[in-house]
């Protein structure tokens, strides 16, 4: 095909701002979140940087104890919401999931737009709390500090994150939707690529676990504004109530964090292996699996709460039972390189990367579900470290390898190898020096969200810190080199990478509606160890007549 | 030998000892699987590499055998360190009985302690060696948590409930105390520590301190001041409940239901007095709330528990 | 593509109207998520603080919540006719029985705005800053009992609101629109609007009848 008829790709078609913003191309919505979500998380990076900076010193000498509250509250609020809970979806999953399952567009396209722009309205609120003067309740909002007591902006941001709720629920019903309907001739759900199953597993968890949050910021805005005192022990509400309707969403919302980059891998590797993944229906079903047990652990944040001990002890239950999926998903992922022809380019070191530091993280896990350890590290710099390991060391890194890995198909550009690898060897081992000194300080009795500590801890929070300066250039470097391959970079192939999924029989960009001829799937996912499969695969429309 | 630099919690509690077993028998755990699945993606990662002379002929089987193998290990392994973790934790709903009960109290920012005899230490506790002490906490404003990395406890203090934990100190020392949830502006000031000494220091402490006055008298006192012996004492004219040895015992109520005399019970029946009315008495008490705060509902706590003897200690705990 | 289809990802107009109601029922799924949690929170208030709540609700009107929950059920009854004659091709009957059902609707949000405004010159509105007296026992929780009142039916009655701007873009739509797409969209609408009543078929219960008997 070729590769240099600009006007047959969606870039080329009208470049004004009228183009962008009001497209319902998949592939350019897919652009305008990617562009919002990079610059949301450089706004959170920053505010972690500041807050590495206060901390490699015991004493609060940097910024006041308020300017502090509110840059770890934002850090959270940012990353949380306006970054990790869209990050692959909105971006790579909106590019992808109709390329991948051979669609011309998602559904509901105009809904896929709407989306874009009930975010952006969202994130006005939230930049409005930043600019205003900040929030100091944790990205966590408990009551009654959020309530009663905080003194930030706090119902703007939270209507912020309400609103950006929205968006996420027309995403998810859009990729519901469009996976149950939009299905390629042949491709049944079990040759669906695993990034398929993730999404269409994350768009469950997002329809059904994000109005629960919306519930519960409703009542925290009306008991801020109306005085309705549901989570207000004088008026006969309950503090707590917040915390078991506030977790409803958020453990959830911690597997639409990763369950998308446990997709990106399972891509990443069967291809740099030039092998299927191992245990496709197992790495399939744990996806759901996950995402079901994810409803059933959110008491497991409020061990020391003073709900009952036993009323723990069913959620420590459940937990573990949790880590067994994910488990799976190691083991699979780890044989998928067995007899494989391995090949290291940047995506594949980010996904072995991201095995690496899910492993570790989801192993600490374990730590946290084990009732009488929790006791001791709960709300301790543990907890902080376990789940940076998952959602900066597991999600982020996987969102880095799917950046790198589908960029070619995204812009029709090569970027460097050679500054890709140095990028992501950079970033595993800033990452590592970040946070597993945090580990230590956990287990140490450091607590968390504190301004100022005992001068014993410095040690380890000055190798955090200095961590913190490497990752923030491991994270620097791709902008840098990306951008760049936008405008010098070599014209990309179709399939740079020889990779089996329908995404990549398409041109590189794709043609505005995909595909030039609708495809007909004929075989299994990965059939990396077929021969001749790229021609076999992608087979011309007639194929269909019956 | 480690530059002064520290790797490991003290270990100060009775407590310390067995869930550091369990800590580090799971650290032993994930270190061993951690490296081996690290040796086996490596290994792969070099034999197999692109143009590496390793055989790649046969299938790459699936093995339902092995796969089942993994599966039933993970769960075996996972349900140990459930049930394990989980024996250790449920005890904190067990203190022992004849446990020295201490009131604490959160508020934006410090910590209050209020030992039976009266004394009153703000941000620093002092427990003796080899006894049980329970803290009883409450919250004046917002939720604390009070946690002695040393102990290995930590506890929320949640605004409208009592909550409890437990220790016995087993190394005389000073530890920190730490307010481990989120709190507000001072957050990280809000703390001290713990100074564990042996039961004659102890006692000579509680001594030096000056007898003062006991909780549990502070509390007879406000009982007095705010009205309520009028109709709860011996000679009133309204009808109501005596309180007499109240604490741990049955209450039938209006509604025909039955509770236990709790914490948790005598606290509503002061702050929310319509929401449990003892059978055979009218809805007549008004409500305190607003007119003790949580410090003074400590001490009619402690004043009413006094009014009982001293056994249902045990029963009190389990909440 | 072709002329029967609105998003160019449908070949099919059968395809796209499957999509159209799996989406309106995802998103109903969602929308129970949302009511599910605060009546949760409402559930867990009437098992602590019951007998204030059931005080309370006595000064709630029977009168005015029966009457609505008459209109709200008759609207229903409008809605599935106008799905039926728009699936039989009787395009004025449609029109006619959504136009129905949206009147219906408006009916509703007036009685309640009625209900409200009464509740707000009683002295029974704890929200906005307005005044709270409450005569009967427990007035505390009788003030919460009338906080989550308000803030369950004015959430209910936000849904009925997007439901009658829903059908006033399908009659807005209508010349635009082919008969395959009216068609779908009555359908979806019809969805939804069948959900907002039947949340407020266990709103009227739980606020109006508990403990009554």
């Amino acid at each position: 095909m070729s590769v240099s008829a600009a006007a047959a790709n969606y870039l080329g078609e009208g470049s004004g701002p009228r183009a962008w913003l009001l497209t319902t191309d998949h592939k350019r919505v897919a652009w305008l979140y990617l562009v919002s979500l990079t610059a949301f998380f450089f706004l959170g990076g920053a505010f972690a940087v500041l807050i590495r900076i206060e901390l490699a010193t015991p004493a609060g000498d940097l910024v006041s104890d308020d300017v502090y509250n509110r840059l770890f509250s934002l850090h959270g609020i940012i990353m949380v919401w306006f970054f990790l809970v869209p990050s692959i979806p909105a971006t790579l999953g909106n590019f992808l999931l109709p390329l991948m399952i051979g669609a011309r567009d998602l559904a509901f396209p105009r809904l896929n737009l709407a989306s874009w722009y009930v975010f952006i309205f969202g994130s006005f609120f939230a930049l409005f709390s930043v600019v205003a003067g900040g929030v100091d309740t944790g990205w966590t909002f408990y009551t009654p500090l959020s309530t009663l007591y905080a003194n930030g902006f706090v119902s703007s941001a939270a209507l912020g994150v309400f609103i950006v709720g929205f968006s996420t629920i027309m995403t998810g019903i859009n990729f519901i939707v469009t996976v149950h309907t939009l299905r390629a001739p042949g491709l049944t759900w079990f040759r669906l690529p695993i990034f398929v199953w993730t999404m269409y597993a994350t768009a469950l968890v997002m329809v059904l676990a994000t109005p629960v949050l919306a519930a519960s910021l409703i009542l925290i805005v009306l008991e801020r504004v109306f005085g309705i005192g549901i989570f207000n022990p004088r008026l006969g509400g309950d503090p707590l109530l917040f915390q078991h309707l506030f977790w409803f969403y958020s453990h959830p919302a911690v597997y639409i964090m990763i369950l998308p980059g446990m997709g990106v891998v399972s891509e990443v590797l069967p291809c740099f292996s030039r092998r299927p993944l191992f245990g496709y229906k197992a790495v399939a079903l744990s996806s759901m699996a996950i995402a079901v047990f994810g409803f059933l652990v959110w008491g497991h944040h409020m061990f020391v709460s003073g709900q009952s001990a036993y009323a723990g002890v069913v959620f420590s239950f459940l937990s573990f039972c949790v880590a067994i999926p994910s488990a799976i998903k190691v083991f699979n992922w780890s044989l998928t390189l067995r007899k494989g022809e391995i090949s290291f380019e940047t995506s594949m070191l980010y996904a072995l990367f991201f095995l690496a530091l899910f492993t570790f993280g989801g192993l600490a896990g374990l730590f946290l579900a084990a009732l009488a350890i929790d006791e001791h590290v709960h709300d301790t710099y543990f907890v902080v470290a376990h789940f940076h390991y998952i959602m900066v060391g597991g999600m982020v890194t996987a969102y880095m390898a799917g950046l790198h890995f589908w960029w070619p198909k995204l812009t029709g550009r090569m970027y460097s190898e050679t500054w890709g690898r140095i990028a992501a060897t950079v970033t595993f081992l800033g990452f590592n020096l970040t946070f597993f000194p945090q580990y230590v300080l956990g287990f140490l009795g450091m607590p968390r969200r504190y301004h100022t500590y005992p001068p014993e801890f410095q040690f380890w929070h000055v190798l955090s810190s200095g961590g913190a300066v490497v990752l923030a250039i491991g994270y620097l470097l791709p902008l840098f080199y990306l951008t760049w391959s936008l405008f010098r970079g070599a014209r990309a192939p179709d399939n740079p990478w020889q990779a089996t999924g329908l995404e990549w029989q398409t041109s590189s960009p794709p043609p505005p509606h995909n595909f030039e001829t609708m495809p007909v799937v004929t075989r299994p996912a990965y059939a990396y160890d077929m021969k001749g499969l790229e021609h076999e695969r992608f087979s011309p429309h007639l194929e269909a007549g019956q | 030998m480690s530059f002064g630099i520290p790797f490991f919690p003290q270990q100060a509690s009775s407590a310390a000892g067995s869930v550091d077993a369990l800590f580090y028998t799971l650290l032993a755990f994930a270190i061993a699987l951690g490296l081996s699945l690290t040796f086996l993606v490596v290994g792969y990662a070099v034999k197999y590499r692109v143009g590496s002379p390793a055989g790649r002929t046969g299938e790459r089987a699936r093995s339902l055998p092995l796969e089942l193998t993994w599966t039933i290990a993970s769960l075996v392994i996972a349900f140990i360190f459930f049930g394990w973790g989980a024996v250790l934790f449920v005890r904190r709903d067990h203190p022992p009985p004849n446990a020295i009960e201490i009131a604490g109290l959160g508020k934006q920012w410090m910590w209050e302690f209020r030992h039976p005899g009266g004394q009153r230490e703000i941000n620093e506790l002092h427990v003796p060696v080899g006894r049980a002490v329970v803290v009883s906490l409450a919250s004046q404003d917002v939720i604390h948590s009070f946690f002695v990395p040393a102990f290995r406890v930590k506890q929320d203090a949640v605004p409208g409930r009592t909550t409890h934990v437990w220790f016995i100190a087993t190394e005389p020392g000073r530890y920190h105390l730490f307010c481990a949830q989120y709190c507000g502006t001072q957050h990280s000031e809000m703390g001290g520590w713990v100074t564990a000494m042996a039961p004659e220091q102890y006692a000579s402490w509680l001594e030096s301190q000056g007898e003062g006055e006991t909780l549990a008298a502070s509390g007879e006192k406000l009982f007095q001041a705010l009205g309520c012996s009028g109709c709860h004492g011996n000679s009133s004219k309204v009808r109501a409940p005596s309180l007499a040895g109240i604490f741990g015992r049955p209450v039938a109520l209006a509604n025909q239901q039955t509770v236990i005399a709790d914490e948790r019970y005598l606290r509503d029946s002061i702050l929310v007095p319509n929401k449990e009315i003892a059978a055979g008495y009218e809805p007549v008490m008004p409500s305190f709330d607003g007119l003790v705060d949580e410090g003074e509902l400590q001490m009619l706590l402690a004043y009413l528990k006094s009014l009982s003897p001293r056994e249902p200690a045990k029963n009190e705990a389990v909440r | 593509m072709s002329g029967q289809t609105q998003s160019i990802a449908f070949d099919k107009a059968s395809r796209e109207k499957a999509a159209d109601i799996l989406a309106m029922w995802v998103f109903i799924g969602s929308e129970a998520m949302l009511f599910g949690a605060i009546f949760l929170v409402f559930l867990i208030a009437h098992m602590n603080y019951g007998a204030a709540f059931a005080a309370a609700s006595k000064h709630l009107s029977l009168r005015l919540g029966t009457l609505n929950t008459a209109i709200l059920i008759t609207s229903s009854f409008t809605m599935a006719l106008a799905h039926m004659y728009s699936a039989d091709g009787r395009w004025r009957a449609a029109i006619w029985s959504l136009a129905a059902t949206s009147l219906l609707g408006l009916g509703f949000l007036a009685v309640k705005a009625v209900e409200y405004s009464k509740e707000f010159s009683d002295g029974l509105a704890p929200v906005l800053g307005a005044p709270f007296s409450y005569t009967g026992p427990d007035p505390v929780h009788a003030e919460f009992f009338f906080g989550l009142y308000f803030a369950m039916t004015f959430l209910h009655a936000l849904h009925l609101i997007a439901g009658i701007l829903a059908i006033a873009g399908v009659l807005a739509l209508w010349s635009h629109a082919n008969p395959a797409g009216r068609a779908r969209r009555i359908q979806a609408v019809g969805l939804y609007w069948h959900f907002v009543d039947i949340v407020w078929v266990f709103l009227f219960p739980i606020l109006y009848l508990i403990n009554r008997g």
